[in-house]
């Protein structure tokens, strides 16, 4: 490790100063800073700062002046099961070097029974832990003895534990661990953030310590032989390209937004790796030894280039990686740092990086963020201002099963937690009431509530209740996923695909797995049939989850990088006249006007929206512009949304935009589509699973997941047809506007480009055409699952020989 | 709304969506696993709190069915209560519910959740033969129509519920709204029914035959109802 301070601090005690000079290191100006911190402290660091050291020096010095008494002194909290593993071999190095008094253990949810078991009665010095598991030992009545000893929490990747539910979850449990220790300091440890601040924000307050960021990145576009196509994400185009920067460096990371393009990708560059050179794939469908043979290859030394996705993202270590290539645009400007970071896991040398576009909008959105790059410019991620409900409501059964609850303090502590700050005593009773009773307009448990209220105090009134709900903690709900085989006979599994993506499959699509082309043939039972296409181009990617919306701030920097023609001359020419062939077609999409157009081709008539709002927002948009255009008879037919623009085609020509996009009526639209999603289902399945009404785990049996599908979407129509009011059905539909359907987005764009410019084009637009040969377009259809079943049943019947013997009669309703 | 005729043992029966049975001949509708009160019972004994609205709606479909059928007659086989102490709570759907036998001639068979669904209008059995075919709670020896089991069946990625029709067992879905089920190829099940035809209902209804061609086994044996 490279020295900043040649000079060692006298704050260090001496024997671990020694300990330093023996490794030949000397600590980092930030490390000290966070060892001399007085109060809570945020560590902002590039990867290969030394951030966990920073986070542990506290504790080894204590032990080294003899300060572990006896009980937990240290906990530290981790994302990753992996990294407890790693942290705990790491520092048990100078523990057994020096000699100190210093037990050192690890609690996830692989850890034996004996053990925790053990734990709780005879906690280890230091603890290494995930969220979930610190949740759990709350739990229990012995956390106030526990944690009472407790001085110092170490949070390691706090930026991502902040992204999502776990990390409210762990805020609230920080909260009733200050409660419980009340002198106890916090350290959070992060990877490079737009915005410390929040982050500070979000652990409760804290002083923020930033590290040396290192030299500026030396980033920029790969240059490349031919011009990006008008579309697709794949950068197949640019393979050759790619090949020639490995061959020049010592080890390549390839990032490419999904696993699909991870696939396709390699393939590309295998295609073309003339000199055999050893590359990897390294994604989160393939099998954990797949994955594990990659990551070990490369630590040997003996890959020269690996294509990967996000799963290489968080906590490992790269130390020889010399390049990063990003494939496709990186529709986030703080994920691109974050990735670059990856290049020269060390402190002092410039992290390399090159870009390459994969479409010619996406020229502009690699642009756009290389100038947000180059002005030290973060976007934010959105984060609800609120933590979760459905979080709060599992945290209060959990506190409630170590002790009886008051009502009043619990609110004042979880105010304290920083995602909580800004709850209101409204939303927090109706969490309250919901562990309390159901939170139902019928008050039907009365007799059966779940906590009563005694002498001030919310005890649980059922001791038997607590089993089932620790068995249930946890803020993860993963998606269902199907096998799929080849052929009708059991053949060969291939991989596997989330439910949702299979669902929406028709007989004849094709899509990509485990390194092929396949055609999708049936649905049946848990597994997807299909049949290898090996000569047809995949016309859907295997898809999961939301794909990653370009942000906000990247989006506008490209819609001002279009608008303004003075900063065209940092454009390529081919991108540069395609916009001014833009603007004598039509029109040229500008800030603070919302664009669209119309034109007729092959009998059909398109129209186009250059929203700039994102993936998921355009995709929300599509649903409910084709909704009131077939209200306005103007018979959409199918649309297809991008990150930058939606694309409708139908019958009849938009003349006036106007009111297919009055703010009101898409509102009122926005709430009649959810209520009949498929994915609101989906999303009212993980609230109902965090707050404790659909319980995963039940002492001696396991529902299966596909049966908690089934039960959620019954209770799902059960309450909205008799409490269409009740909190569950808030939060899921506030999520729901916010996550999946991105409509924040859509009201911002309609907020802040309230001018509309339509023109009617003569022809197909250069804007447009690209659009039209996107891939994921949507056919309007309606009763399509009920034709699914008709057709499978009669297949059946027919394969079996049988005709429905009986009559099936149409009987009015 | 499509339903789905067929014969068993003699007699013609209609299988609604809604998972109940109707047997014209006789003006009857049969229904199975009714599980009114299964959200209290759930809550008394310290579980989940589900919303306590499931009496209600599986009442107003049961009233629905009547309706649109015409019946005369209503045979309800078994578990119509979660348990004894759930008719007890009732509360303000015992009027639905009275007011539901008094207008039809009701059968309670007793099954083994609700050994006797006291104090209702009705006529109260272990089982009944009617026409030469056992009406009881659980399959024993055929030809019987029976409950007991909630079969369901996967078909087009979706689970549904299903009418089970074999050559001595006619097994009826759960009519009762928070019911889980069990995978028509159990073993439990594919003892009762080996081959025959099975109606999925749901939305719509749909025959299919069994065993079902080409299947791959599904994973069977799993309850999702809590018991």
């Amino acid at each position: 490790m490279p020295a900043f301070d040649q000079t060692l601090p006298e704050t260090l005690p001496a024997p671990l100063a020694r300990w330093f000079d023996a490794q030949g290191w000397s600590p980092h100006r930030h490390q000290m800073q966070m060892l001399q911190a007085e109060r809570n402290a945020l560590l902002i660091a590039p990867t290969g700062g030394g951030k966990t050291l920073a986070g542990f020096l506290a504790t080894l010095s204590a032990a080294c002046r003899g300060e572990m008494g006896a009980g937990l002194h240290t906990l530290y909290v981790s994302p990753l099961k992996a990294l407890t593993h790693d942290i705990g071999r790491n520092l048990a190095r100078p523990v057994a070097d020096l000699g100190l008094t210093c037990r050192i253990e690890d609690r996830t949810g692989d850890t034996p029974a004996t053990q925790r078991a053990r734990q709780r009665v005879d906690p280890p010095h230091v603890l290494l832990t995930t969220p979930e598991s610190l949740a759990l030992m709350l739990s229990y009545p012995e956390a106030p003895k526990i944690f009472g000893s407790l001085v110092r929490v170490v949070i390691d990747e706090i930026h991502a534990l902040a992204e999502s539910k776990r990390g409210d979850q762990l805020m609230l449990c920080l909260s009733r661990l200050r409660s419980l220790a009340p002198n106890m300091q916090v350290a959070g440890l992060s990877a490079t953030v737009e915005n410390p601040a929040a982050l500070a924000q979000f652990m409760g307050g804290a002083e923020i310590v930033v590290a040396d960021a290192g030299p500026q990145p030396d980033i920029a576009m790969l240059p490349t032989s031919a011009a990006p196509p008008w579309s697709g994400a794949g950068g197949a185009y640019a393979a050759r390209d790619v090949m020639r920067a490995v061959a020049d460096a010592r080890l390549t990371l390839v990032f490419i937004n999904t696993r699909a393009q991870a696939e396709l990708f390699f393939q590309a560059l295998w295609a073309v790796n003339d000199e055999n050179l050893p590359i990897g794939l390294h994604h989160g469908s393939l099998s954990r030894d797949a994955r594990r043979r990659v990551e070990a290859a490369m630590a040997e030394g003996a890959l020269r280039a690996v294509v990967a996705t996000g799963s290489l993202d968080m906590g490992l270590d790269w130390g020889d990686v010399d390049l990063v290539i990003q494939i496709g645009a990186p529709k986030n400007i703080k994920r691109l740092v974050q990735r670059i970071g990856r290049a020269n896991h060390r402190f002092d040398t410039p992290s390399r990086a090159r870009i390459v576009p994969a479409n010619r909008f996406e020229v502009l959105e690699c642009i756009a963020a290389l100038q947000a790059v180059e002005a030290g410019e973060l976007d934010g991620d959105g984060r609800a201002p609120v933590g979760g409900l459905d979080v709060l409501c599992q945290h209060i059964l959990l506190l409630a099963c170590g002790a009886p609850l008051d009502a009043d303090a619990l609110f004042a502590e979880v105010t304290r937690a920083g995602p909580y700050m800004g709850l209101s005593r409204t939303d927090f009773d109706a969490c309250m009431d919901f562990a309390a009773t159901g939170g139902y307009a019928l008050r039907a448990y009365d007799r059966w509530q779940r906590l009563v209220l005694r002498d001030g105090l919310w005890h649980l009134r059922d001791p038997r209740a607590a089993r089932a709900i620790r068995m249930n903690i946890g803020t993860i709900v993963a998606p269902e996923l199907l096998t799929v085989r080849r052929g009708p006979r059991g053949g060969a599994p291939l991989g596997e695909i989330e439910e949702s993506f299979a669902a929406a499959l028709s007989p004849g699509d094709t899509f990509l797995i485990g390194g092929q082309t396949v055609r999708y043939d049936r649905l049946r039972v848990m597994i997807v049939e299909v049949t290898p296409q090996p000569t047809r181009e995949p016309k859907i990617a295997v898809f999961n989850g939301l794909k990653m919306a370009t942000s906000t701030e990247l989006s506008a920097r490209v819609l001002g990088l279009i608008g303004d023609r003075a900063a065209w001359a940092a454009l390529p020419d081919h991108i540069s006249d395609w916009l001014a062939l833009q603007a004598r077609v039509s029109r040229l999409p500008q800030p603070g006007t919302l664009t669209s157009e119309c034109f007729q081709r092959g009998g059909r008539w398109y129209f186009a929206l250059y929203s700039f709002a994102g993936r998921n927002a355009n995709q929300t948009l599509g649903l409910l512009l084709t909704h009131r255009m077939e209200r306005d008879a103007l018979a959409p037919l199918g649309f297809v949304a991008t990150d930058y623009a939606c694309l409708i085609w139908g019958l009849e020509p938009v003349r006036d935009p106007a009111p297919l996009l009055d703010p009101e009526g898409l509102r009122a639209g926005l709430q009649d589509w959810l209520a009949e999603n498929a994915m609101m289902k989906r999303n009212f399945r993980s609230v109902a699973t965090v707050a404790g009404l659909i319980q995963r785990n039940l002492p001696g049996a396991r529902k299966s997941g596909k049966q908690a599908t089934f039960s959620s979407d019954i209770l799902y129509d059960t309450l909205r047809k008799f409490d269409p009011d009740h909190v569950l059905l808030q939060i899921t539909r506030a999520e729901s506007m916010r996550g999946l359907a991105d409509f924040g987005r859509i009201e911002e764009m309609l907020r802040t480009r309230a001018q509309l410019v339509h023109s009617m084009a003569p022809h197909v637009t250069p804007f447009a055409a690209p659009l039209m040969l996107e891939a994921g377009r949507i056919p309007i259809k309606g009763a399509a699952s009920a034709r699914l079943l008709e057709d499978e049943a009669a297949r059946m019947m027919a394969e079996a020989g049988l005709t429905l013997e009986g009559i099936v009669a149409k009987t009015p309703v | 709304m499509k339903t789905c005729s067929f014969r068993f043992h003699d007699q013609d029966f209609i299988a609604r969506p809604s998972g109940a049975l109707f047997w014209p001949e006789r003006g009857a509708l049969i229904v199975a696993d009714l599980h009114l009160g299964k959200s209290g019972r759930m809550a008394r004994h310290g579980g989940a709190l589900l919303p306590p609205f499931e009496t209600r709606a599986t009442l107003e479909r049961l009233a629905a069915e009547l309706h649109d059928t015409g019946a005369a007659s209503l045979i309800c086989l078994g578990d119509s209560f979660d348990d004894d102490a759930a008719i007890m709570e009732l509360g303000a759907e015992r009027e639905m519910l009275e007011q539901i036998c008094q207008h039809h001639d009701t059968l309670w068979i007793t099954g083994n959740h609700d050994p006797a669904p006291y104090g209702l209008p009705g006529k109260v059995a272990d089982q009944q033969q009617i026409a030469g075919l056992h009406l009881r709670h659980i399959a024993e020896t055929g030809p019987d129509i029976s409950g007991h089991y909630h079969p369901k069946l996967r078909l087009a990625g979706q689970r549904l519920p299903a009418f089970l029709i074999g050559d001595a067992h006619l097994i009826l879905p759960a009519f009762g709204a928070y019911t889980g089920g069990l995978d028509h190829d159990a073993p439990a099940l594919a003892a009762l029914v080996p081959r025959g035809r099975a109606i999925v209902a749901g939305r719509d209804v749909h025959m299919v035959p069994l065993p079902l061609p080409r299947i791959i086994a599904s994973r069977a044996g799993r309850w999702s109802a809590k018991r």
